[in-house]
């Protein structure tokens, strides 16, 4: 993986990406235009913006699940799309964690989680051992055995990370991950997700709609607007890792904050 | 209390029937040939039930039905997995299956008989034929109706077709191919029983037309209720199948709504 090209380029490079759907009536929809982004190898990015205005989409065409209309998607220096096929190998090192859970409803909590590893052929006691260490991970301990179906939304959301985790990816990919926990254990889950990022230097782009979440883990906030989907401003938020509740309570995080909420109540 | 009264109340309505049946024939003094009562046909089950070969007719019917059924649920899961997956192919032998599923496939039956003998194969084959169906387009449907987000996550995952297949299509086609085989089970049962009304000399449907032929009516009506639980058996052991198959399924839970 560590080529002379992988060390010296970007992580993530989208260049002059646009993505139209065909909807069921016939028309078109813009959904993303002009983006222009890269991403370090190791850096948090965080994509922030109101609903509809093309997170979901920015995020799939990362994980190779569409192909953008125009433009070019560029993995660790080597184009994600060729000719027309995806290039399986750029999403070898690749975790998704889903807006909704995704989990599929005759596996146990445990077999979900384990199933990329079974994918690559993992022996299954040494799957499942790396299942429950991240259930404990995750706070879901003591739920291996169970159904999806016997598990609250945000215990269901939380498998889904542990499953997006498994692999030890060096490329995460989520969307609104913490989206249907409660405050506190979303506060608990963002300071795990920084810890295990800083522990795996990974590179990381989630998707939230919570603008203390987004100030909190992002090296870079990417804000986007709506209709049709644009990068509007990236901000830098430079403060020192790790952080915790106090970094969230300096004026600087507050300042960036209030900045952000004001620009995002501007687009709506 | 609500939940169980049909423990009650369906012995009392099959109870009721029988009753409704004793009276016709006493009332209006039916002809035991054309319509037995209940008491000699009891008298004719136990008689038949008593007598070695009739357990032997009994095997016969139910080793082609079930044969029948297993040939057609392997061979209706298979075909169905391959047309579920590959569109182009379904799109083009689709108008051969429609036709193939609306044709009176009992017609065939005389032809079975030519091509495979007076003896069970050709039995095993009118079952496996009339029961494949039902299974075939359940796991298409299955096989379609996978959800958008369980395919991106086996995508993500760079997961191969048969890795998918093994995953995620063919367990949430269960809940759909269970539905097919219960349609299945009956129709085995019925190809079995027609293959054998029209030739042969073994099987449940032999000897029902064999007891008409002898003008035993009661022994036809006996043989047909023999043949009517046999059926219900099997059809409960494959409703059954769904509880172990797809123990994850909201229909195990909220038992018996498909
Ligand atoms: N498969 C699709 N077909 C047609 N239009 C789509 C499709 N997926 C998304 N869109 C449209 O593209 C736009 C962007 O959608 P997207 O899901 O990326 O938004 P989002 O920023 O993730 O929103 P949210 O915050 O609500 O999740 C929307 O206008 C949506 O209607
Ligand atoms: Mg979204």
């Amino acid at each position: 993986m560590v080529s002379e090209a992988s060390a010296s380029s970007p992580e993530i490079r989208l260049s002059g990406l646009e993505q139209r759907y065909r909807t069921e009536a016939g028309g078109e929809v813009l959904a993303l235009t002009g983006i222009d982004l890269s991403i370090r190898r190791g850096e948090f990015v965080v994509l922030i913006g109101p609903s509809g205005c093309g997170k979901t989409t920015m995020l799939r065409i990362m994980a190779g699940l569409i192909r953008p209309t125009s433009g070019t998607v560029e993995i660790a220096g080597r184009p994600l799309w060729k000719g027309g096929a995806r290039d399986d190998s750029a999403v070898q090192e690749l975790g998704v964690a889903f807006q909704e859970a995704n989990l599929f409803p005759w596996m146990r909590i445990e077999e979900n989680i384990a199933l990329p590893l079974k994918l690559r052929g993992v022996p299954k006691a040494k799957r499942l051992e790396r299942a429950r260490a991240l259930t404990e991970l995750v706070g879901i301990k003591g739920f291996e055995r169970r159904w999806p179906r016997e598990l609250s939304g945000g215990m269901r959301q939380r498998a889904a990370i542990a499953r997006a985790l498994s692999l030890d990816p060096h490329i995460l990919l989520m969307d609104e991950p913490f989206g249907a926990l409660d405050a506190m254990t979303r506060d608990r889950m963002n300071v795990e997700l920084q810890r295990i990022w800083m522990m795996q230097g990974c590179t990381v782009v989630l998707v939230t709609h919570s603008i203390s979440e987004a100030v909190f883990l992002a090296d870079r906030i990417v804000l986007l607007s709506p209709r049709p989907g644009r990068m509007d401003t990236i901000i830098d938020v430079p403060f020192p890792r790790p952080r915790d509740g106090d970094s969230a309570t300096r004026p600087e995080f507050q300042a960036i904050v209030r900045d952000l909420r004001k620009r995002l109540d501007a687009m709506s | 209390m609500k939940r169980h009264v049909h423990l009650v109340a369906t012995p009392l309505i099959l109870a009721a029937l029988v009753l409704l049946w004793w009276g016709y024939v006493r009332a209006f003094e039916v002809s035991p040939l054309i319509l037995p009562s209940p008491a000699s046909v009891g008298a004719s089950i136990v008689d038949l039930l008593q007598s070695p070969r009739t357990w032997n007719h009994i095997w016969y019917t139910l080793y082609e039905t079930i044969a029948g059924f297993l040939i057609a649920v392997v061979v209706g899961i298979g075909l169905g997995a391959l047309l579920g997956k590959t569109p182009w192919l379904e799109r083009t032998l689709n108008p051969l299956i429609v036709g193939l599923q609306v044709m009176p496939k009992i017609a065939l039956v005389p032809l079975f008989v030519v091509w495979f003998g007076f003896g069970p194969t050709s039995k095993v084959v009118m079952a496996a034929v009339l029961a494949f169906f039902p299974v075939m387009t359940n796991t298409i449907i299955g096989i379609k109706s996978v959800e958008r987000g369980h395919r991106d996550v086996m995508t993500s995952l760079n997961a191969s077709r048969w890795q998918s297949l093994r995953e995620v299509e063919l367990p949430a086609s269960l809940p759909f191919i269970l539905t097919g085989m219960e349609v299945g089970i009956v129709l085995a049962i019925i190809g079995a029983i027609v293959g054998e009304y029209l030739g042969g000399s073994n099987g449940l449907g032999y000897m029902a037309v064999a007891a008409l032929n002898a003008f035993d009516v009661p022994g036809m009506f006996a043989v047909i209720i023999i043949l009517t639980v046999i059926g219900f058996l099997l059809y409960a052991l494959v409703v059954m199948l769904r509880r172990f198959v797809t123990p994850w399924h909201e229909s195990v839970l909220i038992t018996r709504e498909t």
